[in-house]
């Protein structure tokens, strides 16, 4: 697998979130504001990469029955050591996220990569495979907080991004992020959990229509087939 | 001390549901929720477990992890408490109650990666809650996630007559048909009692 199918495999072809349908929780719970998407997003990615590369590394001293076992151990230790950072670091993200950051140990892109992919495969692709499979996270989570935060609160980049003097990124999540229309015009419904439902929902199913399209383009005669 | 285990279980169950306004447990929500066997066995399930897990974690981290200092270690104990647990109730049921065990059959390991079972776990240290009050949220939540999951089991069984757009097929219908379950839901969130 060279390094060029893996980004297109991470980011659209194989996503976790829209195509595995793997991690939703998260996805759903912490998309309100680009703040705290991005942030989860980048966690995710470092914590996926740093797993991919110790299983990896030691695969071939695992015992096979305990290895989900094993799994779970290496990912709480690192999913640990984000936690502890980013509380002395960005507390204002570790407070927003609240129990999601410790929950990536349980969130089913971590595991499921281990057991599906850096189980088997040398260190330097499982690296690639972190790295991607972590960016096509990140890049629904941030699509998600872009739709969710302008058409609920009509900001874009909220906790993230502050233009009141001059252009400039806030780490204490303290932004107002751009704001594109009033904020009673927003509906506000989208911020709350019926929101995150609905979005990834839609997102979802968007995906689904763009992946069937681009299938049947490259093999008409089996859909003809098919539709038989 | 009655008043706030009412209000507590109150809020578990109802006000703030695991699945539908703090997003806990929603891949065995919609992985188990397609028919409605599955979706009882699964929560009868979490129900046990979450309950067991709370009282347990919160003896781990009294008795252990506090004095010890060890309350940073909180993730990496309670997921192994967690694993644990589970391997034993597996264990315990498959001798001595085999028709409960076959009943529960792959849902029980598959508990260990719930979200809704640490996250309770999570969210009792944070509240900082007594053994009591612990056991009584870690019970209210997983009679919660039953609710959800087997209110949304019977309308999934009836999404697969109803027309919708292709597109939508799978998870995606189902996740719309949740978010209107979410708006039901927050129907209970402005519910007091005392």
């Amino acid at each position: 697998m060279t390094p060029k199918q893996q980004i297109k495999e991470g980011l659209i072809t194989n996503n976790p979130v829209l195509v595995q349908q793997i991690g939703l929780c998260a996805t759903m719970a912490i998309t309100t504001s680009l703040f705290n998407g991005l942030g989860m997003g980048l966690s995710v990615l470092i914590i996926l990469t740093c797993c991919n590369i110790a299983v990896s590394a030691i695969r071939k001293i695992i015992p096979d029955q305990i290895r989900l076992a094993i799994f779970v151990v290496i990912i709480a230790g690192f999913v640990t050591i984000v936690d502890l950072l980013l509380k002395a670091f960005v507390p204002a993200l570790s407070q927003a996220l609240g129990v999601f950051i410790p929950l990536i140990v349980v969130n089913c892109i971590i595991i499921g990569r281990a057991e599906a992919f850096s189980a088997h495969q040398s260190v330097k692709l499982s690296l690639l495979d972190g790295v991607f499979q972590g960016l096509g996270y990140t890049c629904v989570l941030i699509v998600m907080c872009l739709v969710r935060e302008l058409l609920g609160s009509g900001t874009i980049g909220g906790g993230l991004i502050d233009i009141a003097n001059g252009f400039r990124f806030t780490l204490d999540g303290t932004g107002a992020g751009i704001r594109i229309f009033p904020s009673q015009y927003g509906a506000s419904l989208l911020v709350l959990p019926f929101g995150g439902f609905l979005t990834l929902g839609t997102l979802l199913a968007v995906m689904n229509n763009a992946l069937s399209k681009s299938a049947a383009k490259k093999a008409p005669q089996e859909q003809e087939e098919d539709d038989e | 001390m009655l008043t706030s285990l009412i209000s507590i279980s109150l809020g578990a169950i109802l006000i703030n549901n695991f699945i539908f306004s703090q997003f806990l447990g929603c891949c065995p929500f919609l992985g188990c929720s397609n028919k409605m066997s599955t979706a009882t066995g699964m929560s009868v399930a979490v129900i046990f477990v979450m309950t067991l897990a709370s009282a347990m974690c919160w003896i781990v981290n009294q008795y252990l992890l506090v004095p010890l200092k060890l309350d940073f270690m909180q993730t990496v104990a309670y997921i192994l408490v967690i694993a644990v647990l589970v391997q034993f109730v597996e264990m315990f049921l498959k001798k001595s109650i085999p028709s409960l065990y076959s009943a529960m059959g792959i849902y029980l390991p598959l508990i260990t990666t719930n979200c809704a079972v640490l996250g309770v776990v999570l969210l009792n240290t944070e509240k900082s809650y007594n053994f009591l009050e612990s056991t009584v949220y870690g019970c209210t939540g997983g009679i919660g996630f039953a609710l959800a999951i087997i209110l949304f089991a019977s309308v999934r069984e009836r999404l697969e007559f109803a027309d919708y757009p292709k597109a939508f097929a799978g998870f995606s219908i189902c996740l719309v048909s949740a978010s209107l379950f979410a708006l039901a839901f927050m129907g209970f969130s402005g519910l007091k009692i005392f």
